[in-house]
């Protein structure tokens, strides 16, 4: 552990998206934003659509786009459960657009309520991501 | 005795049936390394899952009112067995323990009075319990992850299963599955799904202290609510991978029983196709020296 920094991890059910040491991480957290710096206290947070920053010598030197999931934070470590992430400079806006057409698409032929409802939840946050990169 | 021309014809088959199960072999070699990386990578996940419901849990208990996912129902008179077997067979004892262990628990629970309820993911289970337990199959799922297994089939499954529970079909879900040990050791697992099984060992027992003063973001409770279904897919998609793995190393270890038996088998047949075939000219030569010695 070196001192003055957080242990940083963000995992997806399907693997280990990052772990590195860093000065902060800003989690977009269900009740706002907030910045987990070291010697946090502890807390278990869910967290919303959003993009997660890590802070590294005054400068972000990560972004990440998370579809929601949780997050928890000790003195030393934060580490966020993510339900999908993406690297920011990885979203590739010309793929989201086609997969947001599909997607309307889908949710014009959606015949029951909870088909049209999880179509509507990909599409929230596929324009989210597009929004996140700019 | 058989034929030359019989025995010639026996061996190229063997052949070919061999050229066959180490292709089949190669094959199984390549996914497994590709479900065994997969199945590692989702681990770090699962683990931080339960990490924080061990210290929800911890904080929340005591209390009324907990999720009866968490906490059971209070009863159990009905059991849900969720069964993860393979789609393709050819992999060796794999489906067969797995399938008698749900029928040894079926009945078990049966003769105890309970009623069973069964959900099958992989055709060749949904086939081979079909046969006794016809009426307790509610659903299954074939073709799971036929190309890769992403987290969306298991929370399809975990969602099905999640809706059974909030309509009070069951009050408690065994998910039985082959925990990847190694290529020749797989292990057939029963895992308590709900309740979710409280934390075991106390050697974490200074983090279960710790939770004690975690602060939480909305409240316990909606976290809760979230986390438990999401955990519940976490688990499953665990079951899956493992199951994955499994499969692909019991069938590259059958794969390569089978190509080792029937090289076995090639030898001897050639050895019975040369002394066939010696003999053979032994004979004719017998013939035509005693014909030269006759005149």
């Amino acid at each position: 552990m070196t001192e003055g920094k957080v242990e940083f991890e963000l995992v997806s059910p399907e693997r280990l998206l990052m772990s590195e040491t860093v000065d902060m991480v800003v989690v977009p957290g269900a009740e706002g934003d907030f910045g987990v710096l070291p010697r946090h206290s502890l807390l278990i947070s869910a967290v919303r659509r959003g993009v997660i920053q890590a802070w590294k010598n005054n400068t972000v030197s990560d972004r990440i786009f998370v579809a929601g999931g949780f997050c928890e934070v000790t003195a030393e470590r934060c580490t966020v459960l993510a339900e999908e992430g993406v690297r920011v400079d990885d979203i590739d806006k010309d793929a989201i657009q086609a997969e947001l057409k599909n997607l309307r698409e889908d949710a014009a032929d959606a015949k029951t309520p909870d088909e049209r409802s999880a179509v509507e939840s990909r599409i929230a946050i596929h324009e989210a991501m597009l929004e996140a990169a700019g | 005795m058989a034929s030359l021309k019989e025995l010639r014809s026996r061996i190229a088959s063997v052949k070919s049936t061999q050229k066959i199960t180490s292709a089949m072999k190669m094959v199984a070699a390549a996914k497994l390394r590709r479900a065994q990386e997969q199945a590692e990578e989702a681990r770090p996940y699962a683990e931080r899952m339960d990490r924080m419901l061990a210290s929800l849990a911890a904080s929340l208990q005591g209390r009324n009112g907990v999720s009866p996912m968490l906490a059971g129902t209070g009863a159990d008179k009905t059991h849900l067995l969720l069964v993860i077997t393979s789609d393709r067979g050819l992999c060796g004892g794999f489906n067969t323990s797995i399938v008698r262990r749900a029928r040894q628990m079926a009945n078990d629970l049966r003769a105890e009075g309970k009623t069973v309820r069964i959900i099958c993911i992989g055709r060749k289970g949904r086939d081979q319990l079909r046969r006794d337990f016809a009426d307790e199959i509610v659903n299954s799922f074939t073709e799971v992850g036929r190309r890769k297994l992403s987290f969306e089939d298991a929370d399809q499954i975990a969602a099905q299963v999640a809706e059974l529970f909030t309509a009070g079909e069951f009050d408690v879900c065994t998910m039985i599955y082959n925990r990847f040990k190694s290529v020749i050791s797989q292990i057939v697992t029963t895992q308590l799904l709900i309740p979710v099984a409280p934390p075991e060992g106390d050697e974490e027992d200074s983090d279960g202290a710790a939770s004690a003063v975690y602060s939480y973001e909305p409240d316990e409770a909606e976290i809760l609510a979230d986390l438990l279904p999401r955990n519940l897919a976490v688990q499953v998609f665990r079951g899956l991978l493992e199951s994955a793995a499994s499969e692909h190393g019991a069938r590259m270890s059958a794969m390569d029983n089978a190509t080792r038996n029937a090289g076995d088998m090639i030898n001897g047949l050639t050895l019975t196709y040369n002394r066939t075939r010696q003999a053979q000219i032994t004979k004719e030569l017998i013939e035509i020296i005693s014909g030269a010695e006759a005149l």
